[in-house]
């Protein structure tokens, strides 16, 4: 052995265990070195990314679906309200954390506690699309995250049940949520004004992420019809989130960052109510009286299918009541609805109760067009001391066109030929008007002022009501004609080539020849409301309205203001003048005049005895309109400086007949009239006219009524509704 | 003919006065020590903090787990005290007897009644409420009994390498325990094992070839063990879960990826003590045993993680240290073959935490919760003491070898 330093001096083992040694040593700080080097780069270069998804981990966002807002009648009485509902859903990102036969249990016993078959809760957890997912509404058309609703509008109890044994449910979450809620002031359905909710298709999901609008969640109700769908966008507030701070079992720890939800804005309508609940019972009971009634044309009672009512401030257009029938009960929406209701909704045997009449219902208008007639004519060559023969029945061509059940009048004026709703007095207007256009030869170019008239009524046009849906009506001028004829002759033509004498065949024939031409017929018929010219009751009301007020034509207006949860005005819904009615405004003024005479001793007559008209001067105008294959439909105009009653009855006989009492009693109401007194303390709202000012929102959050300006008037009558505001 | 081979250069030799073994104490390896109850108190919160709000382990006591750890580390320090204060030939004396009573644990955990199965293993002993984990044990009974064979063979033919005929009955030592491991089957143990047993033979001195022989056998095993099918799929699923989660989404791909998050999340100096959402909400599996240097990820960051590296590479450096200077083979070999239990089962268990070592239950020392772990370091932080002790209380000369007459004794 070489002697050398002393190290090296040992034996070449304990040399060859020192390199090892040293071997080992390096390994070791190569591993930690590895060990360190790892942890630099998961805690410092990737740390965010893992910092994010611990985030994720640690926290379950939970939307917070806003309150949505109310809608108030014009005092403040909610009409549209929320109301907490215990909804139980389960979490799918943490039910498939459950073994397959751990998840069949859990859903069978939660099926069991909800009432509802375990086959709808599973199929309700499939994604929309998914593999064995059953069409839409049963699979699940939200986000994938967020959990899914199994059971709706359950019973407390059970969600407490739920609540208390979360050990017993995982992955599934008994909360509350706030549901639509209709109080019902005074008894009020108003279905047709306030519209209803349903939830957000994942299409309109998908369109709000891509407008970046945050205001529709997989969870969010869209308003799908009236008010709720007009003002959606206020109503409906915006959704806050709460993150919730979740352990590896998905149990909530505590809350975590959370962004509170903003509660939709308060739609505050002119709706009042008292008038909506009254006008709602009488359109009811004018039905109901029609049913009962034997209609003398076809020997069978009155279908009276459906009617419309609607009460108009003639100083803005703002709706102070529209009911509609048959309605709905919009609390069938509330929680999702069920195939049966749905289908019932939309059935023509119970005459579609989702259509609102007073805008969507077409009819031709029949003698309440006439006062328009008369002053398209008085405004183009025809004065009040026109006089024209009043006969019972006026022949055009070859065909002899009645007046109604034949009455004659002699020679009469405007004002008469209205108050007693002369048609042979009109014809005469028509076939004059007719022959000075040019008879067969005018074409569509050629003026008609009764057609103009009409026009600038508002007729055959939207009205531009701040309710979706809303139809058009249509006036069957020249160029109308023209248009039908083109639309349709290659049908008729067809028609008319097959053999057979019959109407239809008849008719084919002719209109394939020549059924552009507007003839004298057509000129007579118009002049009446009859024929292919039809419009819709809020029209009507609109046009008399104008008459009311001087000639200003008003987009009728339910909403009147939105205001935030607190009570500041967010936006005042102007009214909005439409048009100013073309005639002189003494033609206005004349028929005006005229109309008030009609309760007097005209149509309306029989049903007004012992009203004080000297009072309360109610201008009217009756209307049965005959209608193809089925009975007449019965209209009924009236109105005063403050307020435009329109009703109508499909199927119902004839205006003041069906409506009349009814009539009479709305406006009983509306002024505060017993007898032959009128007592505006009385009067359904306070100080009789329609409030200027907006309800306020007090420091509780409650909604005051507004305060009424006017002096001597009996605001305090009116009971003083309370409610208490989201937020 | 030399009685004596020094094992350690006569540097010392003259050098001042002899020392006496009554001053031994202060020669205790103070650092090593440090290193020690550092890595215990920090285990201590970290167990804590795992278990805070485990209401499921706890049983609504917060600090329950806590104890139970201070009394497994103090337990663990009691037997390490006693192994660090008892004379050298009565560890020598009593290794062929805990080496046999670990190999009859790990027999046992196959008997019904005794043995239980936990998490698809049969690695635990119930022994009147007391659950043990024998392989934690073997790890330390292998290494003492190598060092044994090792030590008897070379000293009997007064040398102080260890040729090819001394490493066969040494593997075979091994070899037993080894094969019982496997049919747990305990992967993680048994790489702590094969890695340790390595090492030691490494160490010893044998040649390099039975150093390839045995990394090529052992590799041959593997396959072997795969190939045959005594690997369940599932198993292997389990086993490379850390490259990819999503081969075992549920199990260990789930532990390595919410482990890996835990970590993540930690940054730079952590969330705080108590304070780690992965953690405090137990979104990490196992997390105040296998997993537990997560919670120091998390809570403590990038600095508290590093410090318990750091404490580790100490405790190496100092065991390391201590096997080179030990005065015989039984010190050296049984120094090296702890250094290298405790630093790969620290790298394979901080690699599993950190995803790059495969999820294999090992706890790692010190530090995770477990009763047997603990005792089972501890006392081998007893034994490097006590190597410590003998070869600082000495005068620096080199160690005595036996006679026959001596080793007749045994």
């Amino acid at each position: 052995m070489t002697a050398g330093t002393p190290r090296a001096t040992g034996s070449p083992a304990y040399d060859l265990s020192r390199t090892r040694l040293v071997v080992i040593q390096v390994l070791v700080i190569a591993l930690m070195a590895t060990l360190l080097g790892r942890l630099w780069y998961l805690q410092v270069a990737s740390g965010d990314a893992y910092q994010a998804q611990a985030a994720e981990n640690a926290v379950r966002d939970v939307v917070v679906q806003p309150q949505r807002g109310l809608i108030v009648d014009a005092m403040g009485r909610p009409m549209a309200a929320s109301r907490q509902s215990w909804v139980v859903s389960v979490d799918r990102t943490l039910l498939a954390r459950l073994r397959e036969h751990q998840q069949d249990r859990l859903l069978r016993r939660v099926a069991a506690l909800v009432d509802e078959p375990y086959r709808d809760i599973r199929d309700r957890l499939l994604l929309c699309g998914a593999e064995g997912a059953q069409p839409p509404p049963r699979c699940w058309n939200g986000s994938p995250y967020q959990p899914v609703p199994v059971a709706k509008d359950i019973d407390e109890r059970v969600a407490v049940d739920i609540q208390e044994r979360r050990e017993d449910f995982p992955a599934v979450l008994a909360e509350q949520q706030a549901v639509r809620d209709y109080p019902a002031p005074f008894g009020i359905n108003a279905a047709h004004v306030l519209g209803y909710l349903s939830p957000a298709t994942a299409d309109e999901y998908e369109q709000a992420r891509r407008d970046g609008d945050r205001t529709v969640t997989s969870q969010s109700q869209v308003g799908r019809a009236g008010v709720e769908k007009q003002y959606d966008k206020w109503l409906r507030g915006v959704p806050g989130s709460d993150g919730m701070a979740v352990d590896s079992q998905g149990r909530v720890l505590g809350a975590d960052r959370n962004r509170r939800p903003r509660a939709g804005a308060t739609l505050v309508t002119s709706i009042d109510a008292r008038v909506q609940a009254v006008v709602e019972r009488e359109l009811k009971t004018s039905i109901m009286g029609a049913r009962q009634t034997v209609d003398e044309v076809t020997g069978r009672r009155y279908e009276a299918t459906s009617g419309a009512a609607v009460v108009l401030d003639p100083g803005n257009g703002s709706i102070v009541a529209m009911a509609s029938y048959p309605t709905y009960d919009p609390q069938v929406w509330v929680g999702g609805i069920s195939d049966d209701q749905l289908s019932r909704l939309y059935s023509e045997r119970a005459a579609e109760p989702l259509l609102s009449r007073p805008t969507q219902a077409q009819l031709a208008p029949g003698s309440t067009f006439k006062p328009f007639m008369a002053m398209g004519a008085l405004s183009n060559g025809y004065s009040p001391a026109t006089r024209l023969n009043c006969t019972s029945s006026f022949t055009v061509g070859n065909r002899a066109y009645k007046n109604f059940e034949s009455g004659a009048y002699g020679y009469i004026g405007f004002d008469r030929a209205m108050q007693v709703s002369c048609n042979t007095f009109f014809y005469r207007l028509g076939y004059d008007f007719w022959v000075k256009a040019g008879g067969d030869d005018a074409t569509v170019k050629t003026r008609d002022p009764l057609v103009e008239g009409a026009k600038s009524a508002g007729f055959g046009h939207e009205t531009g009501v701040d309710l979706p849906g809303e139809a058009s009506g249509r006036i069957a001028d020249r160029r109308w004609k023209l248009q039908y004829w083109k639309d349709n002759k290659d049908y008729y033509c067809e028609v008319g080539k097959e053999p057979g004498s019959d109407f239809l065949h008849v008719f084919a024939r002719e209109f394939c020849i020549d059924g552009y031409d507007f003839r004298a017929g057509d000129a007579v018929n118009f002049v009446i409301g009859q024929g292919d010219t039809i419009i819709t009751p809020l029209q009507l009301a609109t046009g008399y309205a104008a008459i009311a007020n001087g000639g200003t034509l008003w987009e009728p207006r339910v909403g009147k203001a939105l205001l935030s949860p607190s009570g500041e005005v967010i936006r005042t819904i102007k009214a909005k003048v439409r048009a100013r009615l073309p005639f002189p405004r003494r033609v206005v003024d004349y028929v005006d005049t005229a109309l008030q005479g009609t309760p007097v001793d005209g149509t309306l007559a029989w049903k007004m005895g012992g009203f004080p008209l000297n009072k309360v001067p109610i201008r009217g105008k009756t209307g049965t309109a005959e209608v193809y294959g089925k009975q007449t439909t019965s209209w009924l105009s009236t109105y005063t400086k403050d307020y435009v009653v329109v009703m109508m009855v499909e199927q119902g006989g004839t205006g003041s007949g069906t409506s009349g009492d009814s009539m009479r009693r709305i406006w009983e109401a509306l002024y505060g009239i017993d007898e032959e007194k009128v007592r505006p303390a009385e009067s359904l709202i306070p100080g009789t006219t329609p409030p200027t000012r907006l309800p306020s929102v007090d420091a509780r959050g409650l909604i005051e009524p507004p305060v009424i300006a006017a002096a001597g008037t009996s605001g305090q009558a009116a009971a003083r509704p309370s409610s208490r505001g989201p937020g | 003919m030399t009685v004596s081979v020094p094992l350690r250069p006569a540097r010392r030799v003259g050098s001042g006065p002899a020392r006496s073994a009554q001053t031994s104490w202060p020669r205790l390896d103070w650092l090593l020590l440090a290193t020690v109850a550092a890595l215990l108190v920090l285990g201590g919160l970290l167990v804590w903090s795992a278990t805070l709000h485990r209401v499921d382990l706890t049983g609504g006591d917060d600090a329950a787990y806590l104890r139970k750890q201070a009394t497994n580390a103090g337990i663990g320090v009691v037997l390490a005290a006693v192994v660090a204060a008892t004379d050298h030939r009565w560890l020598r004396l009593w290794a062929p007897v805990l080496y046999a009573a670990s190999v009859v644990g790990l027999a046992l955990v196959f008997v019904p009644g005794v043995g239980a199965t936990i998490n698809g293993s049969h690695s635990w002993l119930l022994i009147g409420g007391l659950s043990l984990q024998p392989a934690e044990l073997a790890k330390f009974g292998v290494v003492l009994g190598m060092a044994f064979v090792l030590a008897e063979r070379s000293e009997a033919h007064l040398r102080q390498s260890v040729n090819a005929v001394d490493v066969v009955p040494a593997l075979a030592i091994a070899a037993v325990p080894a094969l019982l491991i496997l049919a747990q089957p305990d992967l993680g143990t048994l790489m702590v094992l094969t890695v340790t047993v390595f090492g030691v033979v490494g160490l010893s001195g044998a040649p390099k070839r039975w150093l390839f022989l045995l990394a090529g056998g052992g590799a041959a095993v593997v396959v072997a063990a795969v190939q045959s099918g005594l690997l369940a799929g599932y198993q292997l699923d389990r086993f490379g879960a850390f490259t990819d989660p999503s081969l075992d989404p549920r199990g260990a791909g789930y532990n390595t990826q919410q482990a890996r998050i835990a970590i993540g999340n930690g940054g730079l100096t952590g969330q705080g003590l108590f304070n780690g959402t992965q953690t405090q909400a137990g979104f990490v599996p196992e997390q105040h045993t296998d997993f537990v240097f997560t919670v120091a990820g998390e809570e403590l960051g990038l600095a508290g993680a590093a410090a318990i590296v750091a404490l580790f590479a100490l405790l190496l450096w100092r065991a390391l240290r201590i096997a080179r200077r030990a005065e015989d083979l039984f010190g050296r070999v049984a120094a090296v073959g702890i250094a290298c239990w405790f630093g790969f089962q620290a790298f394979q268990n901080i690699g599993m935490c950190l995803g790059i070592m495969p999820v294999t239950g090992v706890p790692l020392p010190l530090v995770s919760y477990g009763g047997t772990s603990m005792f089972a370091s501890l006392t081998a932080v007893g034994l490097l003491l006590n190597i410590h002790l003998r070869t600082a209380g000495r005068p620096g000369h080199g160690v005595v070898v036996r006679n026959r007459m001596a080793r007749s004794r045994f």
